[in-house]
């Protein structure tokens, strides 16, 4: 546990020098502000538009973070031969990758905070200077607690993606690591429609695939709960806990995988 | 055995058990879950993009892959629409379904791929359908075909959809005659275009033209056309069917003064079957014969 907590702390520390999340959080909490404004233009919209707004920029900046600095983690370490020099420690290779993971995760966790802050102080300043009646007929309150369970499933979603890209940069170039992170988050956004894929086709070969598909790949649709949130609609508490406990099966699947392939590479 | 082929490597095989029983559990995890459990739906999502000349400069080279996943998304959205709508027609329950942003998404979908002709086709049946199975808009169905043959150099099949629209939804035959007769007019167009175009004319409306509308279709080497050319025949059936049930029960109402309770009253051993197999109902209200509950021929023609 020592070790790979001395990885982790390496690992946020390199993050932190790095200059790519702090201009991924400057633009975020811009964009978040840049929401006032075009709450402004949307006829009566404007909570809704500035938590819309506010939350894709959180999901979207998340992604960014956890595909670009996730896919670099073990690819520049390989690159650099500083892994030679890592691993001639008493590391092993599970927990160098172990590490690595927590790392990247407490970069996002402290990212994501920033940018919830910044989301947080708009709100309140929305709500501070709205007339009561206005306010009353937003869908949901400003400081709807809510959000702050969408903004988790927003994590519980990166964590994925941040071990999706290790999973890749384990045995591919980082190139071919980011596009296949970005493909599997597309892919695993409109995994709900394969689920149904029965209303729409008629062949049962297809069907079963398309049902196989849904649940091999990761399912990021149930992480999403922005719609809900944003419009003030009961979330099934039972769903939020299978999907976390969902990702926690899938990242142990992804990371297990990981280690699994890490362990047997050669470094040439 | 030499040095170089030993691997030394260590062995994966406790690595390869831990993540099938991983994978099972997230099957397990994600079926306990899905149990009860629908995506929720906005009751009015936004389509982001809904024009397509912004969308064309979005996409770039990439247009018409766009365009093949935004038509993936009309098919399942129209899809996941129409089933609910079957859903509540079979549990009886007020008709609640919204196709609004069917035509956005056609719409997109054509401006990005202007050639997708199953897009002009398909999309118009969609359009055209009556409410609830459908958004009942004949003509938006006949404004997306007038686009196709704008931008997609007059094909014959277009002409030839806005003449069924006309005939079959908006029923009005001398326009469906006049499309029939520019579709046979059109190149490539097959030899029965100009004589339907003729029977239109002079016999629009009755079942037995629109029979021979539809029988003409049946030979269509378009898997989708030929399906739905059987099941408007088969909704034909049905419409002759139940003129031929509503006739028995009038006439038992004629002769006894009281609406039969039986179906062997008029003289049939039990209920009778639509021609999908789906048993008919006599609305309580209207003491009028109509498909049954789930019948997929429901809306019939009116």
């Amino acid at each position: 546990m020592r070790v790979i907590r001395l990885i982790a702390g390496a690992v946020f520390k390199e993050s932190v020098r790095d200059r790519v999340p702090y201009a991924m959080v400057v633009f975020a909490v811009l964009l978040i502000a840049a929401s006032y404004l075009i709450g402004q233009l949307t006829a009566g919209q404007d909570m809704k538009t500035i938590k819309d707004l506010g939350l894709a920029a959180l999901s979207i900046f998340g992604l960014f973070i956890a595909v670009f600095i996730g896919i670099g983690l073990v690819s520049k370490e390989v690159e650099k031969k500083s892994v030679f020099g890592l691993l001639s420690k008493p590391v092993s290779r599970t927990q160098f990758i172990l590490g690595k993971y927590a790392g990247l995760v407490m970069t996002l966790a402290v990212n994501l905070g920033v940018m919830t802050m910044a989301f947080f102080a708009m709100l309140y300043y929305m709500n501070a200077t709205t007339p009561a009646g206005v306010r009353a007929a937003w869908p949901s309150p400003a400081m709807d607690p809510r959000l702050l369970l969408a903004i988790g499933l927003i994590f519980a979603e990166l964590m994925i993606v941040t071990a999706l890209a290790l999973f890749f940069s384990a045995f591919s170039s980082p190139l071919l690591a980011t596009l296949l992170t970005l493909g599997l988050w597309v892919a695993g956004h409109f995994n709900a429609d394969l689920r149904n894929f029965e209303n729409v086709v008629d062949s049962a070969v297809v069907v079963a695939v398309a049902r196989g598909v849904y649940y091999v790949i990761p399912n990021l649709a149930p992480f999403d709960v922005k719609a809900e949130v944003v419009y003030g609609m009961p979330i099934a508490m039972r769903a939020v806990s299978f999907t976390l406990i969902y990702a926690a099966v899938y990242i142990a699947l992804l990371l297990t995988a990981t280690v699994t392939i890490f362990r047997r590479r050669d470094f040439k | 055995m030499s040095a170089a082929t030993v691997d030394s490597r260590p062995s994966n095989r406790v690595g390869y058990v831990a993540i099938a029983v991983l994978m099972a559990a997230s099957i397990g995890v994600q079926i306990v879950r899905d149990r009860g459990w629908a995506p929720f739906v906005p009751p009015d999502p936004t389509l982001w993009l809904q024009s397509g000349r912004v969308a064309e400069k979005v996409f770039l080279g990439y247009r018409h892959l766009v365009a093949d996943v935004y038509w993936m998304r009309a098919v399942v959205y129209y899809g996941g629409k129409r089933q609910r709508a079957g859903a509540q027609q079979q549990s009886r329950a007020p008709a609640t379904a919204n196709f609004e942003q069917l035509y956005p998404l056609l719409d997109l979908v054509t401006s990005l791929d202007p050639h997708f002709l199953v897009a002009y086709r398909f999309g118009a049946i969609f359009l055209a359908e009556p409410y609830p199975a459908g958004p009942g808009r004949p003509d938006l169905a006949v404004q997306l075909l007038e686009r196709g043959i704008e931008r997609d150099n007059g094909r014959w099949e277009y002409f030839e959809d806005i003449g069924f629209v006309y005939y079959w939804w908006i029923k009005d035959y001398q326009k469906a005659a006049e499309w029939f007769k520019r579709a046979g007019e059109q190149p490539g167009a097959p030899a029965w275009l100009e004589p339907l175009a003729a029977t239109t004319l002079a016999q629009g409306g009755d079942r037995q033209s629109s029979r021979l509308l539809w029988t003409q279709l049946l030979a269509s080497d378009v898997e989708w056309l030929r399906n739905s050319a059987q099941l408007r025949l088969r909704q034909l059936d049905a419409m002759d069917q139940i003129d031929e049930l509503n006739r028995r029960i009038q006439e038992f109402e004629a002769r006894e003064k009281k609406r039969p309770t039986d179906w062997r009253q008029v003289g049939l051993p039990s209920a009778p079957l639509d021609p999908t197999g789906t048993p008919y109902r006599v609305n309580p209200k209207t003491g009028l014969v109509d498909l049954g509950p789930g019948s997929i021929l429901f809306p019939l023609p009116r």
